[in-house]
């Protein structure tokens, strides 16, 4: 298990400040739109699919499955970057931390941990269930 | 308005360096021009056109018009990353059927092995105003592992190897040892590549492609003016332009872009896979090229491991020969930007003008494809299908 990387801080948005606030919370948000129903990540005012602005916050289980990642080991410390599918259907980038790296699979089960960033809201990444 | 036929690549040039120390961006752009419009046989003043993308320095083509000089009625500055000059060609074909200008110039150059880029392995970042960062950059998306995980999910999803995928360096590599301005010209084997160091799970060093400085140009011309020089004639017959990203978090990293472009190229040139003697493709990472392969048509979606393996890129040998001047994994990737390479390399088969060793017989209609972007997050595909007249 390689030390915890030291990760930017994402700058929020007025669209995009709920996430963050939910984040500092430990609470996972995704965005779904009402007028067509669908989920989309990452967040927006206007929904990507229908063009609806009827899209409203609402909390994850926090719970997905591995769709690819990569460990990259060129970095020191080496990380994980992945694509997770939520239980909710967005497939979003996050690392995944606190596992064994050489035992990751496609398909895994993994459960969001919120980690520090550095002097801004914590960022959703995963570990395996 | 179809452009099919009506406009000529009347001048290609590449520039030799690999490592441009003593010469400025600005200057890069202009030798470029240079070089194209004597191998075209044209004087500055006959461009009314020009093409230029997000590697030309200050205002793009506003501060490249005044560099070089150029006296303009039409301009295009029109940036999708390393795929710019490839939907160049087409948008000069488009201005040039319209009537718009006469002769297009497009340029490329960058320099950044001299400015020491760390181009794949370090993030890059687009600023917090680009809607996507906050949700990338502190995850370090870097170039290599987000095609990284194209991979990851191709031999996931379909059994793909790591000895497949190094196939295409060791196609590559066989045809850099022609090349004297490549980077990398020894012959490589695939125990080299999956030897090589891992960069990020699962390309290897030899998977990646070069870092490089340079640039191109390239000089389109409508075809009564192609027909008055003394180079042999390459006329665009067909084109295709397409974005691909996360679909708003239906994210599907099996296919790129080109699943569109090249079926409005093929369409719109009015040929199929099975007639394209020599294809250039964009090759950041030898994941690159299977992919698009695929998405081409050149073989079945899953089947791009078989396809590229036992040597069917390499000319003279296999079935489909690729970038023959040992493309951006062996010989060059100008500003990381591989589009114009593409370009240059297919119209120099098109003329019968690549090394002896590595000419394709009979050459009469090739394709170029660049990929601008990231096959892991978003980028834009474009595809031109070129013929020798």
């Amino acid at each position: 298990m390689a030390a915890a990387r030291s990760i930017p801080a994402p700058t929020p948005t007025p669209e995009t400040a709920p996430f963050w606030e939910a984040a500092a919370k430990g609470k996972l948000l995704v965005k779904f739109c009402t007028a067509c129903g669908k989920p989309h990540h990452y967040p927006r005012g206007i929904c990507p699919f229908c063009n609806s602005d009827r899209t409203e916050w609402r909390e994850s289980a926090g719970r997905g499955t591995i769709y690819s990642f990569s460990v990259m080991r060129r970095a020191s410390p080496p990380y994980v970057l992945a694509y997770v599918t939520l239980e909710e259907g967005v497939t979003m980038m996050t690392n995944l931390v606190d596992c064994d790296f050489d035992a990751l699979r496609i398909g895994q089960p993994v459960h969001v941990v919120f980690s520090p960033t550095d002097g801004g809201p914590p960022v959703p990444n995963f570990t395996p269930r | 308005m179809s452009i099919r036929d009506r406009a000529c690549v009347v001048g290609v040039f590449e520039h030799p360096t690999r490592k441009a120390d003593n010469i400025s961006l600005a200057q890069l752009h202009a030798e470029v021009a240079r070089g194209a419009l004597a191998d075209a046989g044209l004087a500055k003043d006959d461009v009314d056109g020009y093409y230029c993308a997000g590697d030309a320095p200050g205002l793009g083509g506003l501060s490249m018009a005044d560099f070089m000089g150029l006296r303009l009625r039409h301009i295009d500055t029109t940036e999708t990353g390393g795929s710019s000059y490839v939907v160049h060609v087409a948008h000069a074909a488009e201005a040039i059927a319209a009537g718009r200008c006469n002769v297009a110039l497009i340029t490329l150059a960058g320099r950044p092995r001299a400015e020491g880029m760390a181009t794949g392995t370090a993030p890059r970042s687009y600023g917090p105003t680009s809607p996507d960062v906050p949700f990338e950059a502190p995850f370090g998306p870097t170039v290599v592992n987000q095609y990284a995980m194209a991979a990851m999910r191709h031999m996931h999803e379909f059994g793909t190897t790591s000895e497949q995928l190094a196939w295409i360096k060791v196609a590559a590599s066989h045809h850099a040892q022609h090349n004297p301005h490549a980077m990398l010209r020894e012959v490589v084997t695939v125990a080299d590549v999956v030897g090589s160091p891992m960069i990020s799970d699962p390309l290897h060093r030899l998977d990646c492609c070069v870092i490089s400085d340079g640039g191109g140009a390239v000089i389109m011309a409508r075809p009564e003016i192609a027909k008055s020089l003394k180079r042999p004639r390459v006329t665009l017959r067909g084109a295709g332009e397409a974005v691909k990203h996360q679909m708003g978090g239906q994210v599907d990293l099996t296919y790129t872009g080109a699943r569109w472009s090249g079926p409005a190229a093929f369409e719109s040139a009015g040929v199929t896979p099975a007639d394209i003697k020599y294809v250039s493709i964009y090759d950041s990472f030898t994941i690159t090229v299977l992919i698009t392969l695929e998405d081409l048509g050149f073989c079945k979606k899953g089947d791009g491991g078989r396809f590229v393996s036992d040597g069917n890129l390499i000319a003279g040998t296999g079935r489909l020969p690729f970038n023959t001047d040992g493309g951006g994994l062996c010989n060059n990737h100008p500003a990381n930007r591989g589009g114009m390479t593409k370009v240059i390399e297919a119209v120099r088969q098109l003329r019968g003008e690549a090394h002896p060793a590595v000419q394709v017989k009979n050459c009469d209609l090739a394709l170029a494809h660049g990929t601008g972007g990231s096959l892991g997050t978003r980028h834009a595909s474009a595809t031109v299908i070129m013929e020798r007249s």
